[in-house]
């Protein structure tokens, strides 16, 4: 068995009168990729907020590497190791691609904070290489100085996996990587991920995309109205009564 | 390419000084050249660099930098009455307690954004207008304004300047009025354009605009934003110092008037009729606004006129009578409908006319195109 990356205990949130969250407890192991599945307002959001620190859960705990992380600013969360793809894509619209994928890069060297108003971008050679190889393994170094806003959707997706693999992270939490992409934007991707998890990168996904997840996922957890009702290897969840059930239902007959 | 762009900002320092210590001889066509307004235009530039910091690169919208204005010339007018009539420490001390207050206010604006940190920082710039107004006469001599006086302490100089009426300003000696008093505020202009280059060319620069860009994702990649802005607030507060003790190095009087919110609300037009987030956009747009506050506003019938007299008499009347609305007390309206029509045209600014007028005379000369505006 593999060692625990991120182990959520009890975990419950409720907005207002909503529960969105009752008790889940969940196991992340290193070096696999974990999918979380249900339908739409089962909570997989949520989920994921508790997770990088966006929301607080009521109660409950999250550990990341041992370390109790219930409650800590984003960014300290995100200095620990957890990098977070958003659903629709968080980046820089103002700056070039080279620049949001130095940032980060400078996060991962400088930490959370550094002064340092007289020293210089251009002499920041050891970043800027890091910006450019990974600029090329997202396949978007064509393009280095082009404003990332002006790029398409399924670029601004694939930079904003760059930013969090430049960071290096532990886990790498993806909240539906693939989703309005194009059949074909979707089948790079999911290479992408596939090379990423090759090296050994512990992955958290959100998926509405089948074909996404029974390509990558080693394990999936079934999420409906706040609770984890089943979990499994992708085949024991599409076999379990349960599940289509409450997600899958006709869909896959 | 990396040589290249130091070049480039080598280039770029070297053409500012020339072009703002040659100021005197090419501002005078223009009517500009004279000591006190030359001197208005730097400091009102070093004004607006500083505002230009916070504003343009972070985006956060502070309505009370005037007061750092009025903290800057307070300081250095009492650094006269007790210290010396020598500027290096009224402009050294201005600009630190500026800096000073500016952690104080910054620190718990900063805990909102938007809207909310703009009128928190109004409601500080009002506070402080008013106690310095009114309750802390001791401190601002209230309404009259705070001014030397002949039974000053002056502990360092007190045996040079007792004997012969109010002593005036000086650096080492040379007296800071008229064209000395210009050169002084042009060499401090240049060192502060110098820093900002600097800003804006570090990492904590970039950091900066990634907040303006998207604050979300800068937590997101493990920065703590907070500590970021209270910098940027804290440097623009203290180039707002630096400004407010030069005004009373020029003239050593300090009065509220200058921590009221109109102040605050001029630099805000400054930077956005130059060009936000531009390096010198925000001087720029300073040296307008002056120009017209002092030029403009001076014209009156007579100088029209004179402008119109090559037009048949029943015309002269017709447009002159329409054009004086425009100058002498009516500057405000030109400056009105210019601000309108750079922010609905050229949102970037005044430095976003000059670019695009640059870009149509290289389409037709083949020079290299990688050139980035400044």
């Amino acid at each position: 068995m593999n060692k625990t990356v991120l182990h959520l205990d009890k975990i419950q949130k409720s907005f207002g009168g909503l529960r969105a969250l009752a008790d889940v407890n969940l196991n992340i192991e290193e070096a696999k990729t974990h999918a979380i599945i249900g339908p739409n307002g089962a909570g997989k959001s949520t989920l994921l907020n508790v997770c990088v620190g966006r929301l607080i859960p009521d109660s409950g705990h999250a550990t990341f590497d041992g370390k109790d992380i219930t409650g800590k600013d984003p960014h300290e969360i995100t200095q620990m190791g957890i990098a977070r793809v958003f659903q629709t894509p968080e980046i820089f619209p103002d700056l070039s691609l080279m620049d949001n994928v130095m940032l980060p890069a400078l996060s991962k060297r400088d930490g959370s904070f550094k002064f340092n108003p007289f020293a210089t971008m251009r002499t920041q050679n050891d970043i800027r290489d890091e910006a450019v190889h990974i600029l090329q393994d997202v396949g978007l170094d064509k393009f280095l100085d082009k404003e990332a806003g002006s790029l398409s959707r399924g670029d601004k997706r694939r930079l904003e996996l760059g930013m969090c693999l430049i960071l290096k992270p532990r886990l790498l939490l993806l909240d539906e990587p693939t989703a309005g992409m194009a059949r074909h934007d979707t089948n790079q991707t999911i290479e992408l991920l596939k090379k990423i998890k090759e090296r050994g990168m512990t992955i958290v996904i959100i998926e509405h995309d089948m074909h996404v997840v029974f390509s990558l996922a080693d394990t999936v957890s079934v999420l409906a109205r706040g609770k984890i009702i089943a979990g499994g290897t992708p085949e024991e969840v599409r076999e379990d009564p349960i599940v289509k059930e409450a997600y899958l239902g006709g869909a896959h007959e | 390419m990396n040589s290249q762009s130091k070049n480039k900002d080598i280039r770029l320092m070297a053409i500012f000084s020339v072009i703002v210590l040659t100021a005197p001889i090419w501002l005078e066509p223009l009517g500009a050249s004279y000591p006190a307004l030359l001197q208005k235009f730097a400091i009102f530039g070093i004004f607006a660099i500083g505002f230009n910091i916070l504003f343009g690169l972070t985006g956060y919208l502070s309505f009370g930098h005037a007061t750092f204005l009025g903290v800057g010339s307070y300081t250095a007018v009492w650094s006269f009455k007790l210290l010396s009539m020598n500027v290096i420490p009224g402009v050294i001390f201005g600009t630190i307690l500026a800096g000073m207050l500016a952690v104080l206010i910054g620190y718990v604006s900063l805990r909102r954004s938007g809207i909310y940190f703009s009128i928190l920082t109004l409601a500080f710039a009002q506070m402080s207008y008013n106690l310095a107004y009114s309750v802390l006469t001791p401190i601002t001599n209230g309404e009259t304004s705070l001014q030397l006086a002949l039974d000053d302490p002056r502990i360092f100089d007190a045996a040079r300047t007792a004997s012969q009426g109010l002593p005036s300003t000086e650096l080492f000696g040379l007296k800071m009025s008229g064209y000395p008093g210009f050169y002084f505020c042009a060499v401090v202009l240049i060192i502060a354009f110098y820093i900002s280059m600097r800003i804006f060319r570090s990492p904590f620069g970039l950091k900066l605009r990634a907040i303006k860009s998207n604050q979300t994702r800068m937590k997101y990649i493990g920065f703590n934003t907070r500590p970021y802005l209270l910098w940027a607030f804290v440097i623009s507060g203290m180039y707002a110092g630096l400004a407010g003790s030069l005004m009373a190095v020029t003239d050593p009087l300090a009065g509220a008037e200058r921590m009221q919110w109109t102040a605050s609300g001029e630099v805000v037009l400054m930077t956005i009729l130059g060009g936000l987030g531009t390096l010198i956009g925000p001087i720029i747009g300073a040296g307008v606004i002056k120009y017209f506050e002092n030029i403009f506003s001076a014209f009156n019938e007579n100088v029209l006129h004179n402008i119109f007299s090559f037009l048949p008499d029943g015309l002269e009347n017709v447009v002159v009578q329409v054009a004086g609305l425009f100058v002498g007390s009516g500057w405000h309206l030109t400056l009105g409908l210019l601000f309108m029509i750079v922010v609905i045209f050229l949102p970037g600014g005044i430095v976003e006319g000059i670019e695009k007028i640059r870009a149509r005379f290289r389409r037709t000369s083949p020079a290299s195109s990688s050139e980035k505006s400044e």
